[in-house]
């Protein structure tokens, strides 16, 4: 193996261990109350966000739901500034105004945040829209949960984005549960692949614990997505770890199960097999991990030093304000 | 699901001038001419000439890019014409009527009128969505209502219910120019209409119409009547039989639902004390008890008499010719809360 490829892995992995390890480090915030509201966490999703998310060119744009901390970070959002948004600080990439659930950044053209189940499919087909009306060469990631195919919006929008040929990569991170609700008891049909192929459109299902499966399968989606023949679906078969959010007492779901799914840890996986191949050894991994936690530490430090939005400023940006540009 | 009568009603057919609906597709006309970002989308706004022919004729002259069709998938389409709007179009959604709009309020409400301020400013959703609105065609209960005094309950979006032919025109342009999120009501029963004696402001002008302001459309001294939308002629016929028995009323035309141009009304009711609200929307939590409210906060030492109210009954419109008049403002329902303001 080249010493890029091996250098690409273990960014793969280090983008793994940033994820996890900052959803770590919320959960030892939101028990002190540092962090409020509903939060949940994408630990033992990490693979999609590296592998998917990490696949897209800058010019790409991303919508992603409220499990989307992992999403933002592969994205570039500043940890900090997503930090600073879960502590509801003016430096916050909302400005203090989304938290967890909604964080934006328009620079990076991650578009949300969406928390309502579904609701951003239709944004997605929008700018796919304004997309392919301009000609320009570029997709749009549309990230949603297994939970979403049940909405009456996934239908509209995969059929009026496959009738219309736009270039939309639909992104179905299918963790097995809508909140408590498993895939079984929601769905008659649950190869949900199969159903999003039945609007015309090439989808299929991928290894969502292995990152290496999720880009080349991402790599090879845009590729028929970008400035092509319209459309693609990706069903991402993976697995949360924790519970829905911090509110959910997880009474809906076997231990045993979970301990399966813990087996195909996306992070011990990849860590097994750069060791396995000789391409990381435990020093390396130490201080991968030491790096990871000292920009934990960083974004942590930077974000609590921040101010809070001036409560003057309460109903700014209910509107666009008149020195706003709009893009 | 209704089918207009796109054939039926296509021009004015006098020498009064264009009618409200060809005052609309004019300005549909002009806006996709001068801005190439423009383009309109909604059910059977293309090939079909749109349900009520407002959109007819402009397929062929614009094309199936810029005029196009969708499948009735209102959540989708609105919210694909959000996302258009993030992407730097200037997109015109079409939805039927307003009761159609509900399968889309998840849409409008959640990202239309939230993503500017949910995202610190770093998003404005420059969109206009166009509705049709109001009875009084015997099409029952899901064609029929006036739903634009729940959108006017939303921050971060602009209501805007243009009432005359000059405002029908001369509205979609400053729309487009807001960066934020503009849905217009227009009232079926307008689109035949001509403006008989076109006045107030921006009748001659187009350009000179705005998104918000509030306009005087008869002047008068002894009761200020304030309408919108399809409740205007009502309320002028209204004014109309008033000065017939020597009654001077005043109408004042909202046009604009949110922001709600509060100084006219307030300046209206200082000059004549007294003041009836005319909303086709339902009574409880209407906009004419916000109007009524905001007289009673900020003028309520100039008012001689208690604000009145005149909005449909508390029923889903029914079909029947004779019930629907009954459930809906009537002029003599207007003349008669008139009277009971001037005792």
């Amino acid at each position: 193996m080249s010493a890029t490829v091996a250098d690409d892995r273990l960014d793969l992995l280090r983008g793994m261990v940033r994820v996890r390890r900052f959803e770590e480090r919320c959960v030892e915030l939101y028990s002190t109350e540092r962090i409020r509201g509903f939060m949940h966490l994408c630990i033992g999703e990490e693979a999609v966000a590296v592998g998917l998310v990490g696949a897209l060119e800058p010019g790409d744009a991303v919508v992603s739901t409220y499990r989307e901390h992992g999403h933002a970070l592969v994205r570039g959002v500043p940890m900090s500034a997503v930090l600073a948004e879960m502590f509801g600080r003016a430096t916050g990439c909302s400005r203090g105004r989304g938290g967890s659930m909604h964080l934006f950044d328009a620079a990076r053209r991650f578009y949300g945040g969406n928390a309502i189940v579904g609701g951003g499919l239709p944004v997605a087909v929008g700018l796919g829209l304004a997309d392919a009306l301009t000609a320009r060469p570029v997709a749009t990631a549309c990230l949603f949960g297994d939970g979403a195919v049940a909405e009456g919006e996934f239908h509209e929008c995969l059929n009026l984005a496959a009738l219309w040929r736009l270039p939309v990569l639909f992104c179905c991170e299918n963790n097995r549960y809508a909140m408590g609700t498993a895939l079984e008891r929601e769905h008659a049909e649950t190869d949900l692949a199969l159903r999003a192929a039945a609007y015309g459109m090439p989808a299929w299902a991928v290894d969502g614990m292995d990152p290496e499966a999720v880009r080349a399968a991402t790599q090879r989606a845009l590729a028929l997505v970008r400035g092509g023949p319209g459309p693609c679906f990706l069903e991402l078969r993976t697995y949360r770890f924790r519970a829905h959010s911090m509110y959910d007492p997880d009474r809906y779901r076997d231990r045993a199960e979970i301990a399966r799914w813990r087996e195909h840890d996306p992070v011990d996986g990849l860590h097994a097999r750069l060791l396995a191949d000789g391409e990381l050894d435990d020093e390396g991994w130490a201080r991968l991990v030491a790096e990871v936690d000292a920009e934990i530490r960083e974004a942590e430090a930077v974000a609590e030093a921040a101010p809070v939005e001036p409560v003057e400023d309460l109903l700014r940006f209910v509107g666009a304000e008149p020195t706003g540009e709009t893009p | 699901m209704s089918t207009g009568t796109a054939a039926a009603a296509t021009t004015s057919g006098t020498d009064r001038g264009p009618t409200y609906r060809e005052a609309l597709r004019e300005a549909l006309r002009e806006a996709l001419h001068a801005d190439e970002r423009v383009f309109l989308m909604g059910e059977d706004v293309g090939r079909y000439g749109g349900c009520f022919a407002v959109s007819l004729g402009l397929l062929e002259e614009f094309g199936p890019d810029r005029v196009r069709d969708t499948p009735l998938s209102e959540s989708a389409f609105v919210g694909a014409g959000i996302g258009a709007a993030l992407g730097g179009l200037r997109p015109i959604v079409e939805i039927m009527t307003v009761n159609f709009s509900l399968l889309a309020l998840d849409q409008i409400l959640n990202n239309a009128a939230t993503l500017s301020h949910m995202s610190g400013g770093q998003f404005s959703v420059p969109l206009v969505v166009r509705m049709t609105t109001g009875a009084g065609r015997q099409l029952a209960a899901q064609h029929s209502h006036s739903l634009e005094g729940w959108y006017a309950h939303i921050p971060g979006l602009r209501i805007v219910a243009p009432a005359t032919v000059a405002d029908a025109r001369g509205v979609l342009a400053p729309a487009l120019a807001c960066p934020d999120p503009v849905l217009l009501f227009e009232h079926a029963g307008l689109y035949g209409t001509t403006d008989d004696a076109p006045d107030g402001p921006g009748a001659d002008d187009p350009a000179g119409v705005a998104l918000d302001g509030a306009a005087v459309r008869r002047p008068g001294t002894d009761v200020s009547l304030v309408t919108y939308g399809g409740m205007l002629p009502t309320t002028l016929a209204a004014a109309e039989r008033l000065a017939e028995d020597g009654t001077s009323a005043e109408v004042v035309d909202l046009r604009s639902l949110r922001p709600l141009d509060e100084e006219t009304v307030l300046a209206s009711v200082r000059r004549t004390h007294r003041l009836v609200v005319v909303d086709e929307g339902w009574r409880s939590g209407s906009l004419a008890a916000e109007v009524a409210a905001r007289v009673a906060e900020h003028a309520f030492y100039d008012l001689d008499a208690p604000p009145e109210r005149v909005c449909s009954a508390e029923v889903p419109v029914p079909y029947a010719a004779h019930l629907e008049r009954a459930a809906l403002p009537s002029v003599d329902g207007v003349v008669a809360a008139a009277r009971r303001t001037v005792g």
